[in-house]
């Protein structure tokens, strides 16, 4: 494994680093957007396994034969799909909502609730190897050739080509992936420079006080929860529609925990999060790549790390985070 | 039931006596009215889903029941399923009654199997009774520690114990992976991998001795036992129960659980009784990854326990976090995961309809105002409602 090509690893787990922070981004963005008006959201995992399959079922309802060819093409299609998964999400952070805001049931539990509910469904109505026209395509391919560009030598086994290896971890990818890195801008800018961000981060922080201004808390707590919803959402079709292409059984694999993670780890600003999330990502590439470096590590050790560091600033050891001080608690209009 | 619900429609002039013994009972009642119109609503629920889906609930029931009860191991699976459920379930209930949300049941859950393998396949020359017991210890010592240090987190930093218990579940499914890492990937195995797992690319420890088997206490041939776990989890909950009841700690615990603040004010060391509250926890869930090491797998090859720390919640809530209850509880969902694979069998149903129906049952209990419309019950009195203990 020694001489490895150092150049097409390095690429690889830039790649891979992106890929993984995607959907986690928009885990944490979902978290964010929810805990800003005073929800925690632990569901965001269960969100986006069954956005994640709701997005892939109606991808392969619509490659059936015998579907209009109009509703087949591309575009329609995965159109179709995305729109489903984002109304799915949705649909749950409603669920959220009801439960935590409408019967006060304690917020840790009703994301539960969501977490094992989407696992029994979505078990429920899996079905083994269903076949679909495709995933997402790359939104721009890469102008870039490798024969049009410059040989850089770095050593023996480490080259680069540039600008084609540049292109490669500039475009390739998909519409979902260039989506996220404009949300996070545009939620930061939003929570930060609109009246409605504004007023979300009062009722997070202290809703009576915004209650008493006139805002309407429970109907901005569920508008957020819907829209936090629609990017969990986001980030489970991800997997079936951009990354992976078919849904496997439980295939968040704790994705949504780990954006509950990459969101503390942001001191719940998106923008952070998105950097939280790279960190993340590259922990986890750097997993599969370690032996390809030729370092002798275990990569469980490595894949702690994350966790780890995260405990360490929620702690305050490093940093600190701080949370909306009235995250987590059910508000009641008197 | 039905005279209960009966009985709660306003207008109804009972005879004096009649009536203060309803007040006296209707409480008792009431608390086993909402969980037991949950677990009927969540499996009505369940069966619609089954019909949408074109099969016959009622064949995959009968399945589920004759799985559970009737098939020559089926009660036996029931019994045994439930011992890590009331363990686990205990682990968050009793968490819960000092106001701290244990989601980290899973991790130290973990930790206990893993290290219980440890101490079963390392150390030689034991009786058997001691070894047993020692590596009991050991599982209830690491689960412990495990959650104490969310514990600790939440006394000294204020970090919220749902987030480091997460976190934690995540650490300690890595740590225990990598102590029984084959190394097919090129890298040194793992401290505790045993040589055939290495030579055969699948991780696990090496089988517990003998002399770490927990007894059995029933078979049935040819390869199913039932050990004797399921007394140390029902004696757990006494034991449980009564710290929480008898004892000044459990008093302090429970005051810590309504308000920390009129604890402190009273003299109680808040920050001990969150340590000391997360270290019982952990070492119950310990215990149960303990139990499932010594007495099940008897070796620890991870995945094992997938999902039983989630379970424990719904149990524990179910139960109303009542830790005698909540053996009850837990027979019922040792009962439905003995079950799934007859009623799979026997409908064509999937399996993770039980799954459904768990959190259907988890959202029924929590948010029992749904089930009080839907069967017109009259609100209890104020403090019923389940809800997370601290309330400034």
């Amino acid at each position: 494994m020694g001489e490895a090509e150092l150049g097409l690893a390095l690429i690889a787990t830039i790649n891979f680093t992106i890929r993984y922070s995607v959907p986690i981004t928009l885990g944490a963005l979902s978290g964010i957007m929810c805990e800003r008006s005073g929800i925690v959201n632990i569901g965001i995992e269960g969100m986006m396994l069954m956005s994640a399959f709701t997005g892939f079922m109606t991808n392969v309802t619509l490659s059936k034969p015998g579907v209009d060819p109009d509703l087949q093409s591309a575009g329609v299609r995965l159109g179709l799909s995305i729109l489903a998964a984002l109304l799915t999400g949705g649909a749950l952070g409603l669920l959220h909502g009801l439960l935590s805001i409408q019967y006060k049931v304690d917020q840790i539990i009703s994301g539960t609730v969501i977490n094992i509910l989407a696992v029994g469904l979505t078990g429920y109505f899996y079905q083994l190897k269903a076949p679909t026209k495709g995933k997402l395509p790359a939104l721009i391919n890469n102008p870039w050739t490798q024969a049009g560009s410059v040989e850089l030598k770095l050593a023996d086994n480490f080259v680069l080509y540039l600008p084609y290896d540049l292109g490669r971890i500039l475009f390739d990818k998909d519409l979902i992936t260039y989506l996220t890195l404009i949300l996070v801008f545009l939620l930061g800018w939003a929570l930060f420079h609109t009246t409605w961000g504004l007023r979300t981060r009062s009722i997070g922080e202290n809703p009576r006080a915004a209650d008493t201004l006139g805002i309407n808390v429970y109907r901005l707590q569920y508008t957020n929860l819907f829209l936090g919803g629609m990017l969990a959402g986001l980030g489970g079709c991800f997997l079936t529609l951009a990354a992976v292409g078919i849904f496997e059984q439980n295939m968040t694999a704790g994705r949504g925990f780990i954006a509950l993670a990459v969101m503390i780890f942001g001191n719940w600003r998106p923008s952070r999060a998105l950097a939280g999330a790279l960190l993340f990502g590259f922990a986890t590439a750097l997993q599969g790549q370690l032996q390809q470096f030729g370092i002798d590590f275990p990569h469980q050790l490595v894949g702690m790390l994350p966790y780890i560091l995260t405990i360490v600033v929620l702690a305050g050891f490093v940093g600190r985070a701080r949370p909306p001080a009235h995250s987590g608690k059910v508000y009641e209009v008197e | 039931m039905s005279t209960a619900v009966q009985s709660s429609s306003p207008p109804m002039a009972a005879p004096h006596r009649f009536s203060r013994l309803r007040s006296a009972l209707w409480p008792v009642l009431q608390s086993l009215l909402i969980p037991a119109l949950s677990v009927i609503t969540a499996v009505l629920l369940g069966s619609i889903l089954i019909l949408f889906d074109g099969r016959d609930p009622i064949t995959a029931f009968e399945g589920l029941i004759e799985g559970a009860f009737v098939e020559p191991r089926g009660l036996l699976a029931t019994f045994r399923n439930m011992t890590p459920l009331v363990l686990s379930g205990l682990a968050v209930a009793f968490a819960f009654k000092s106001g701290l949300f244990n989601i980290g049941v899973q991790g130290q859950l973990i930790m206990g199997s893993v290290v219980a393998a440890w101490v079963g396949f390392a150390v030689e020359g034991l009786p058997p009774l001691l070894h047993v017991s020692l590596a009991l210890l050991a599982a209830m010592a690491i689960g412990g520690l495990w959650a104490a240090i969310a514990g600790a987190l939440k006394a000294f930093a204020d970090a919220h114990e749902v987030i480091t218990t997460i976190m934690l579940n995540y650490i300690a499914a890595q740590f225990a992976g990598w102590l029984i890492s084959t190394g097919s990937d090129g890298s040194r195995p793992g401290p505790l991998a045993s040589p055939e797992s290495v030579r055969d690319a699948i991780a696990r420890t090496p089988r517990i001795l003998p002399s770490a088997e927990l007894p059995t206490i029933y078979s049935v041939p040819p390869n199913f036992t039932l050990h004797a776990g399921i007394f140390l989890a029902i004696i757990a909950s006494v034991v449980v129960m009564f710290l929480l009841q008898r004892t000044t700690f459990g008093f302090q615990l429970r005051m810590t659980g309504y308000s920390p603040t009129a604890a402190r004010y009273a003299g109680v060391n808040v920050r001990q009784v969150t340590i000391l509250t997360m270290l019982i926890a952990g070492a119950l869930a310990g215990l149960a990854g303990g139990i499932q090491t010594l007495g099940v797998h008897y070796d620890y090859e991870g995945n094992q326990s997938l999902g039983l720390g989630f379970e424990g919640i719904t149990v524990a809530f179910l139960a109303g976090n009542n830790p005698l209850a909540i053996n009850f509880s837990a027979f019922l969902f040792g009962a439905m995961d003995a079950g799934t694979t007859r009623m799979a069998l026997a409908a064509n149903v999937a399996k993770e309809l039980i799954q459904v129906i768990q959190a259907l049952i988890l959202m029924f209990v929590a948010a029992d105002q749904i089930i009080r419309r839907i069967y017109r019950i009259r609100a209890a009195g104020p403090g019923a409602r389940l809800r997370i203990g601290g309330k400034d």
